[in-house]
């Protein structure tokens, strides 16, 4: 009779226990993106130019290498930080330089920033310096775009497909 | 650290007192936290394999399989899913509260630090395995994990690409994806498996299986669940659109709203800061530790009783060393040892019997608590007994404070485990007239702090267990009082009512007013005394 109490008890403890696991596994729920908000998602990676320009090895020069080292182009490492910028409606939303990745500042440049903008229509410019120059721009594209709630809106770069892509 | 333990500890005593008393200390779920945790983990692997039977990797393939799942097959397929999700669950939550029950109880430090810290990297694997298990569903709740998990990640500056970027648009997503994420949640509960076989493995006898009764409660209890609010997706995952409100797991993905509040390097940061801190509790500061038992060759015949009672495998036979005509002697590893003294309880030389002639050394036993000791100590304390009903209370260190019983009719005596006590002390106290019942009190039941003193002792009394308490000795003058650290009121109560109970010895004469109790009686060897000298070397 103790152990029928006991395993009666035990039923309506487990029960008990079922319920907290059914609310806690869905509930309470959780806003990770308000429904009057849509995002633009700049993400892209892409290197620099090279900060030094390549030589290349006259024949004299290479004959006096050994032939593993017989390299005609010489480059150096060194790539040049990316800058962007980009404009929603007119007003600077994002100012990054990102420098390149690795010891010799020879790898790509990661970019990956949100920007929480209303629904709607919007004028997008995106201006990108990957030369180090100090007055104008490498890359530069404007697009009006209309934006649905939590539409996510990506701006990539692709240096070989002509530069800023809007998707 | 001890603060800590006290606030933790007051909170699960009211629980585990309740659920004693509701359920008993058999099923009561907190006395199998680690036990119920391996049982959840079967639950997820088989649910599991019968999953893979009907998940197909693909971006829409997945989601489609998990539906069909879900409603087509609900009746199985789609309560192997609930079964799935909530067991996870439940491991979450057991394991947690494992780790803080633990810690609470000071089961942590000293020799048990190894598998304290090996449990840091099952908390790790648990949470890894069940985040790739929500990747693989292909939901909205998905799309957001992998969004959040991946930009966590991306932080470390080890990857060359962005992970997060395969998920902000649907053309960057391939289905090979998700054929790594079969792989990453297949191979993380092995690797999860392998781990927990190493966080066991300085613990004798581990519980892997919580009893029958508790573990069908259980599996009914997830099965009804599972009817009654099937686990569901949350929509196909449209990488076009920003995750929005979520019906989040959150006892898997408590912590994944910090995300946006919070920089990945910080969580980082968080995350390993506690992660390490984890693992220096142990040292924080170390246990004092008492010294540790000490094998006496001259008086170990390699019964391996020792042995087959050390709870945390301490003791090892080896071959003889010292030219005795027995095959093997014990040896105790001093890392692994607790100084709980259960060895010399269960050593047959252990035993107050033994002749006065020669000093009293058992096989094995604790340096700072000598058997010899206990046996004067007792002898003392029964001399200064006064009254009808002498009781003589034997407690443990991790139980209800024995000395808070003590009175004139009342003797107190307290070893760091109760499983010390070799039941031959027993027998002898009531043989020799020492006093007219013995209390024996401990940690609660199930709930031993070095796991085996109370089975031990209750199966050594029963004679179920080597070194076994004659058959002859009265059990009504015996009481077993299981009420752990916080029932001293408990054991008060328990004594009261045994004094009251007990009738004078038959054998011996009880004390009288105004006169001193009788000196004991001429030792005599107990039936099995002369045996065991013979086996231990003519010395015991």
């Amino acid at each position: 009779m103790r152990k029928v109490r006991q395993m009666a008890a035990l039923l309506v403890v487990l029960a008990l226990f079922g319920v907290m696991l059914g609310y806690f596994t869905y509930r309470p729920s959780y806003t990770h993106f308000p429904d009057d908000k849509a995002l633009i998602k700049i993400s892209f990676i892409t290197g620099g130019q090279r900060v030094g320009k390549c030589i290349r090895r006259t024949r004299a020069q290479l004959a006096k290498l050994p032939p593993h080292k017989r390299k005609v182009l010489i480059c150096p490492r060194e790539r040049y930080p990316i800058h962007l910028e980009v404009l929603v409606d007119g007003q600077p939303r994002n100012q990054a330089t990102v420098r390149p990745a690795g010891l010799s500042s020879d790898g790509s440049s990661k970019f990956y920033r949100g920007l929480v903008v209303t629904p709607g229509r919007h004028v997008i410019v995106a201006r990108l310096i990957d030369s180090g120059r100090t007055a104008g721009y490498d890359f530069e594209t404007r697009k009006e775009i209309a934006l649905t709630p939590r539409q996510h809106f990506i701006i990539d770069f692709q240096r070989d497909r002509g530069g800023f892509i809007f998707r | 650290m001890s603060w800590l333990r006290r606030i933790l500890r007051a909170g699960f005593v009211p629980f585990e007192a309740g659920l004693d008393k509701l359920v008993g200390p058999v099923w009561n779920p907190l006395n199998h936290l680690g036990a119920l945790g391996f049982f959840f983990y079967w639950i997820v692997a088989v649910s599991g394999i019968y999953l893979y039977i009907f998940f197909d990797t693909g971006t829409t393939a997945a989601y489609l399989s998990v539906e069909y799942m879900t409603h087509q097959q609900w009746y199985a397929a789609g309560v192997m899913r609930s079964l799935h999700r909530y067991a996870s669950d439940a491991l979450v939550l057991f394991m947690v509260i494992h780790m803080a029950r633990e810690f609470s109880l000071d089961r942590y430090r000293s020799a048990r630090w190894f598998t304290w810290v090996t449990g840091v990297p099952i908390i790790w694997l648990v949470f890894a395995a069940g985040i790739t298990g929500y990747w693989m569903v292909w939901d909205k709740l998905a799309h957001y994990v992998a969004l959040v998990t991946s930009q966590w990640f991306d932080w470390l500056p080890i990857f060359s690409e962005s992970i997060a970027r395969n998920f902000i648009n649907p053309d960057f997503i391939d289905n090979r994806f998700f054929t790594l994420l079969v792989f990453m949640h297949v191979i993380l509960p092995l690797i999860l498996l392998a781990v927990l076989w190493i966080h066991l493995q300085r613990v004798s006898r581990p519980q892997i299986n919580p009893p029958r009764g508790l573990a069908i409660a259980t599996f009914v209890m997830f099965v009804a669940l599972s009817l009654v609010q099937p686990a569901m997706s949350q929509g196909p995952a449209n990488l076009a659109e920003v995750p929005g409100t979520l019906k989040l797991d959150w006892f898997y993905l408590a912590f994944y709203p910090l995300f946006d509040i919070w920089s990945p390097g910080a969580i980082w940061g968080v995350a390993g800061v506690l992660t390490l801190l984890i693992v220096a509790l142990p040292f924080m500061p170390p246990m004092k530790r008492l010294a540790t038992a000490v094998v006496d060759l001259d008086n170990c015949n390699g019964c391996t009783r020792c042995v087959d009672d050390c709870p945390f495998a301490a003791i090892t036979m080896v071959p003889r060393s010292d030219g005795k005509p027995y095959e093997r002697e014990a040896v105790v590893n001093d890392k692994l040892c607790l100084s709980c003294g259960i060895c010399a309880g269960a050593c047959p030389t252990a035993t107050p019997y033994r002749a006065r002639s020669r000093k009293l050394v058992s096989g094995i036993e604790l340096p700072g608590i000598p058997i010899a000791g206990l046996r004067d100590r007792i002898e003392a304390l029964s001399e200064k007994l006064d009254g009808q009903n002498r009781v003589i209370v034997i407690g443990c260190d991790h139980g209800a404070k024995a000395d808070t019983v003590s009175s004139t009719s009342v003797a107190t005596v307290s070893l760091p485990c109760i499983g010390m006590l070799p039941p031959t002390f027993v027998d002898y106290i009531l043989s020799r007239g020492l006093a007219e019942g013995v209390v024996l009190s401990g940690c609660t039941e199930g709930e031993c702090y070095y796991r085996f003193g109370i089975e031990w002792t209750e199966a050594r009394l029963a004679g179920e267990r080597n070194p076994k308490l004659r058959t002859a000795v009265p059990r009504e003058r015996i009481a077993k009082v299981w009420v752990g650290p916080g029932g001293n009121r408990a054991l008060a109560t328990a004594v009261r009512d045994f004094q009251a109970g007990l009738t004078p010895l038959p054998a011996s004469k009880p004390a009288t007013e105004g006169k001193p109790p009788p000196p004991p009686r001429k030792y005599e060897k107990a039936p099995d005394e002369a045996a065991l000298e013979e086996k231990a070397g003519g010395d015991a």
